[in-house]
């Protein structure tokens, strides 16, 4: 992993993500982050392992899997650009449930989970705004595997 | 005399050729044998005859061409089937050489002209690539007549994909292809989510990009809110309705949905004229 610099408000506040956020919630956040460059292949994160970061995906996919018995790492899902990666920093007991790929070179904004943990805890009105906004990148993914599970494609003669 | 003037007369078509898309689904070549049904536009679809069998309603997944030296008497139509039931079963049977029966053209199509100037964007899940076919060989044959060009692809699995051997082409002219499975096999190293996840990537300027959607309903909706939540207007997505569907002309009123016959009206329809109907059960 190639770590090519600190980031500012500004540069936080193109992203989508981050649409419409006062600038000193950005400026709080940015002083948190660095930007990063991986290679294909890199692994984010590996299912059971201390979850301390997120990342702001700028270019490139990630893919998000699980190890299965006989299986291997089966994908469960890919995540465009512009996608956040990684919500179980924000959650006790702080360990990612799913493991994270870069099958193509990425490049992203990561965050100190635990500094962005305390930044909320000191400013409740950034507390809340991040909070929804991850409550809603969690609303989307839910929505999204919902009608995955309706095998949409399947043979109408097969049964689900 | 024509098929208009016989609407319920199938006019004959030879299966010049038969191609495997998957373990369920075959795209058949289709010569007239003696005089051809009028041109096909895109989006449109026949009502294809399996003789002593029945017949249902089938997209035409290419147009033409139609060889100058005569050696068919109209354009050769390409028309991609997956065997779901008894009459698309035997469709899928067909071998080159043997007849099916062909009425239509029928309904409204894409209205490919109209988005002449601007990005397409083409959102396609299972099947539902079959009719997008055609609005993309337009638009890769004149490159100069639409700006860019994605195609979204959502499927099931790795092998359930259609016109896989083509799809390299259609990247080498020009076109930028995503494509999503539901279920990833050992080996695929493409994205596996929903296709609304390929909406973010679409390489379109939303001001000026027109949508057209085929696939299940749910897919379609679900889709056509990414995109407008995109940018791209209501107005300018244009989805593709299935139901089932009779005589292809208005009269028997099988794909009555709400206020549409869906055979006459559709299959094509904007957005904004199907979304309150798509969420309304048992239409
Ligand atoms: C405008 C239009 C264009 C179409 N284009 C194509 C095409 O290009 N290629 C293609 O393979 N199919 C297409 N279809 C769907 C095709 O017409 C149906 O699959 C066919 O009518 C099924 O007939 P069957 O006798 O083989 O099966 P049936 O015995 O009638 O049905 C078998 C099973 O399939 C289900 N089924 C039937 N019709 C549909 C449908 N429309 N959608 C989902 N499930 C269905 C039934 O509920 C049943 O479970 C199109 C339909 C419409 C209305």
């Amino acid at each position: 992993m190639e770590e090519t610099g600190g980031i500012t408000s500004a540069s936080l506040s193109r992203e989508r993500f981050f649409a419409g956020m006062p600038e000193p919630h950005l400026a709080a956040l940015a002083a948190t982050a660095d930007s990063v460059q991986v290679p294909a292949g890199h692994r984010f994160f590996t299912e059971g392992g201390p979850a301390r970061r997120f990342w702001l995906l700028r270019s490139g996919t990630v893919t998000l899997d699980l190890q299965v018995p006989g299986r291997g790492a089966v994908v469960v899902e890919s995540l465009p650009p512009s996608s956040v990666l990684g919500w179980s920093w924000l959650f006790p007991p702080h360990r990612w449930r799913f493991g994270a790929v870069a099958p193509e070179r990425v490049t992203a904004f990561r965050f100190d989970g635990a500094a962005v943990r305390e930044l909320c805890a000191a400013d409740s009105r950034l507390g809340r705004d991040l909070a929804l906004r991850f409550a809603q990148v969690m609303l989307d993914r839910l929505e999204a595997t919902r009608v995955r599970m309706l095998d949409l494609y399947a043979h109408p003669g097969e049964p689900r | 005399m024509t098929s208009a003037a016989t609407p319920m007369a199938p006019v004959p078509y030879r299966v010049t050729g038969r191609r495997d898309e998957t373990t369920d689904t075959v795209t058949l070549t289709l010569e007239p044998v003696e005089r051809p049904i009028p041109t096909p536009l895109p989006g449109q679809f026949t009502m294809m005859y399996a003789f002593g069998v029945g017949e249902v309603p089938i997209s035409v997944s290419r147009i033409g061409p139609h060889p100058r030296d005569g050696s068919t008497p109209g354009p050769v139509l390409e028309q991609t089937v997956r065997a779901v039931g008894a009459v698309t079963g035997a469709i899928c049977g067909t071998r080159p050489g043997q007849v099916v029966g062909l009425r239509g053209p029928f309904g409204v199509g894409w209205e490919v002209d109209a988005a002449r100037g601007r990005d397409l964007v083409l959102a396609a899940g299972g099947i539902g690539l079959a009719p997008l076919r055609p609005v993309l060989l337009r638009a890769l044959s004149e490159p100069d007549a639409f700006g860019r060009v994605a195609l979204l692809i959502g499927a099931r699995t790795p092998a359930d994909l259609l016109f896989t051997s083509e799809l390299d082409e259609w990247r080498a002219r020009g076109a930028q292809i995503e494509v999503t499975v539901d279920r990833p096999s050992p080996g695929w190293d493409g994205r596996v989510g929903l296709i609304t996840a390929l909406v973010p990537v679409a390489d379109v300027d939303p001001g000026r990009a027109v949508a057209f959607l085929c696939g299940p309903e749910v897919m379609m909706r679900v889709t056509a809110e990414a995109l407008t939540g995109r940018g791209i207007r209501d107005a300018d997505v244009r989805l593709s309705l299935e139901r089932n569907m009779r005589c292809g002309l208005g009269w028997c009123g099988h794909c009555q949905l709400g206020p549409l016959l869906v055979c006459r009206d559709g299959p094509v329809v904007p957005y904004t004229r199907a979304a309150p109907l798509m969420t309304v059960r048992e239409l």
